[in-house]
């Protein structure tokens, strides 16, 4: 046994690979992998890549330790509560000069008032991705997913605070309310609304909407894009009563390693070229004003990526809730398990 | 020397069973509270609510359907693998096998594509003349899933048990003038038990603590005690309750497999493991 166990910790001194590391952890397909690559050439430093599907799987496993990470790419509510909890570093813009190709409106957000902590990557709004074939009505309500005419064709998100929040928003009441009351409400509306939903997904959504499998489907702007590609029948709305504006960013969380290197990676993803890379394989909204002066003039029209102002008028963002959260756990799981 | 030869295993199982076992009682039985770590069965009251009970209740059904189609399809199979008049049965072993390479996962995804409402299996349904099938996403899904990843571990055990089924001892009864009804009912069948067992806690087991297949296949749609497990630890982070539920499960299964070996025949060996 001692022998063995000699051997392979020896092996493991031999073979260790001595480069520099970072650790990078963000949303699956969301990102043109072959800047990895580039990084790592350009760089000497070595990028070990991991994927998370929601800001809540990506939080607890920050949260729980024992992996530490330099970059991850949560949301704008997300980014709050890391922040509130101490649990990310702040980043030393000198390192990451290309900050200055941001657009304005992108920073001094809510979530980071000064800006200390996070670099925006992508925007996007949440809203109703459908097939002209199947429904040929207007869409422009969230009423339209309580409509017992689509049933079994509707695709909802499976995450607690966009399917919460879509409920809050047919009744008018705030995204962010900590009203009990209200989101009880929310709650009851979702039970009604489960027999007509076919399935709660979240990265299958867009190939299901491609394949015309559903009539009506909840989105991240993003996957409306890309969808839309593939699929000439599709289209996206902002219900007209107002949506969800989200921000992803990249953050430093506690504990990362090689700060110097995270802060490298960051301002490597904000060179135009890059950021053009990335926009144009991802298709979410890029907040680069470089990048998007680059883009195909049909991206940039697609009301989906660069919507109006008009249609962000009414948009709200996502706020940290606190302990209401475990509120939001409870009726999401009184709704799934009905 | 015998001692020396066990403990490398004393040590492993241990390590990678006995210390994340104590972890997840430790941390069912304690709640966090602004003084500190303490002593509570809060995480187990939780579990009582009914809607915690639904979510159980609903697994443990699903389960036991599927364990009993598992057994109406293994059984024939088994014994037909085992018959002596089949020839191949070693290349039939194989295709029950085979799939069992691949990965589970990609198995279950490639069910997603076929069900599709306008998949694989629609399509030849119309072709054909057939009404189309839409059970993605429903129940029956998550069932046929359920089947078709643990059938194999039915069939395996009543197979390997049938198999070594003394011969002479159907050829006496024949002689003595037992038609095959009576040599079935008789012979086989209250040897093959064992199989059985073993066969039915292997399906049970997975089954019932399965959330990929019920994701995947049941759209989220049907909340099963392992996603309910998943949701805790992944997206919650409320490691207590999670492992309050953990607990139960293993006191499902522990009670299940004690009920299951009183029909066990010692002396026949017949576990797969």
């Amino acid at each position: 046994m001692l022998v063995i166990l000699a051997v392979v910790v020896a092996g493991f001194y031999v073979f260790r690979d001595n480069r520099e590391t970072i650790y990078v952890f963000n949303w699956g397909d969301y990102i043109d992998e072959s800047v990895i690559s580039r990084f790592e050439k350009e760089t000497g430093i070595k990028v070990v890549y991991d994927v998370f599907s929601t800001n809540e799987d990506m939080y607890v496993k920050i949260q729980a330790g024992g992996s530490s990470y330099d970059v991850a790419f949560p949301s704008d509510y997300m980014i709050k509560r890391m922040i509130d909890e101490d649990m990310l570093e702040k980043i030393n813009f000198d390192n990451v000069p290309n900050y200055k190709y941001v657009d304005e409106r992108f920073k001094d957000l809510d979530f980071d008032p000064n800006n200390e902590y996070s670099v925006p990557y992508f925007w996007g709004t949440v809203g109703i991705l459908y097939n002209t074939a199947m429904v040929d009505e207007e869409v422009d309500s969230w009423d339209i997913l309580w409509d017992k005419k689509y049933e079994k064709q509707i695709l909802m998100l499976d995450s607690q605070r966009d399917s919460i929040g879509v409920a809050l928003l047919k009744l008018g009441y705030s995204l962010n309310t900590k009203d009990i009351a209200q989101l009880e409400e929310a709650g009851e509306l979702l039970k009604q609304q489960k027999p007509l939903v076919l399935a709660y997904v979240v990265d299958e959504v867009k190939d299901k909407m491609v394949a015309g499998e559903a009539a009506l489907a909840v989105v991240w702007s993003g996957d409306a894009v890309q969808g839309m590609a593939e699929n000439e029948n599709l289209a996206y709305a902002i219900p007209k009563s107002g949506t969800n504006m989200w921000v992803d960013s990249m953050v430093i969380p506690k504990g990362a390693k090689n700060k110097e290197g995270a802060e490298k990676f960051i301002n490597f993803m904000l060179s135009t070229e890059i950021a053009y890379l990335n926009t144009k394989h991802v298709m979410y909204s890029t907040p680069h004003t470089e990048a998007k002066k680059m883009l195909d003039e049909w991206i940039l029209n697609n009301p989906a990526a660069y919507p109006s102002d008009e249609a962000l008028e009414n948009t709200e963002t996502f706020q940290a809730l606190g302990d209401v959260l475990r509120e939001y756990d409870r009726i999401w799981t009184e709704v799934k398990a009905r | 020397m015998k001692k020396a030869t066990l403990s490398p295993y004393i040590l492993w199982s241990s390590l990678f069973i006995i210390v994340p076992l104590l972890l997840v009682v430790y941390y069912s039985v304690t709640i966090e509270t602004p003084e500190g770590i303490e002593l509570s069965l809060e995480n187990f009251k939780k579990f009582f609510e009914p809607i915690y009970l639904k979510v159980l209740w609903r697994s443990i059904i699903l389960a036991l359907i599927s364990t009993v189609i598992c057994l109406i399809l293994g059984y024939p199979a088994a014994l037909i693998l085992a018959g002596k008049s089949f020839k191949r049965s070693n290349t039939l072993i194989m295709l029950f096998m085979l799939p069992m390479w691949m990965n589970f996962l990609l198995r279950t995804y490639a069910w997603l594509t076929l069900l599709e409402k306008n998949g694989l299996v629609n399509m030849i349904f119309q072709a054909i003349g057939l009404q189309p099938l839409n059970i993605l996403y429903t129940e029956t899904a998550v069932i046929l899933g359920m089947v078709y990843n643990f059938l194999p571990f039915m069939v395996l055990p009543i197979y390997s048990v049938v198999s070594k089924i003394d011969r002479s001892i159907i050829e006496a009864a024949e002689d003595l003038g037992a038609n095959s009804l009576i040599v079935f009912l008789r012979i086989i069948l209250p040897l093959s038990i064992p199989g059985v067992v073993s066969g039915i806690t292997m399906v049970f087991m997975p089954a019932v603590t399965t959330f990929v297949i019920s994701r995947l296949l049941g759209g989220g749609q049907f909340m099963l005690i392992g996603n309910l497990i998943e949701q805790q630890f992944l997206f919650v982070g409320d490691w207590g309750f999670g492992s309050a539920i953990s607990v139960v499960m293993i006191l499902v299964i522990l009670v299940s497999i004690g009920f299951m070996s009183r029909f066990e025949n010692e002396e026949q060996g017949g576990r797969l493991w």
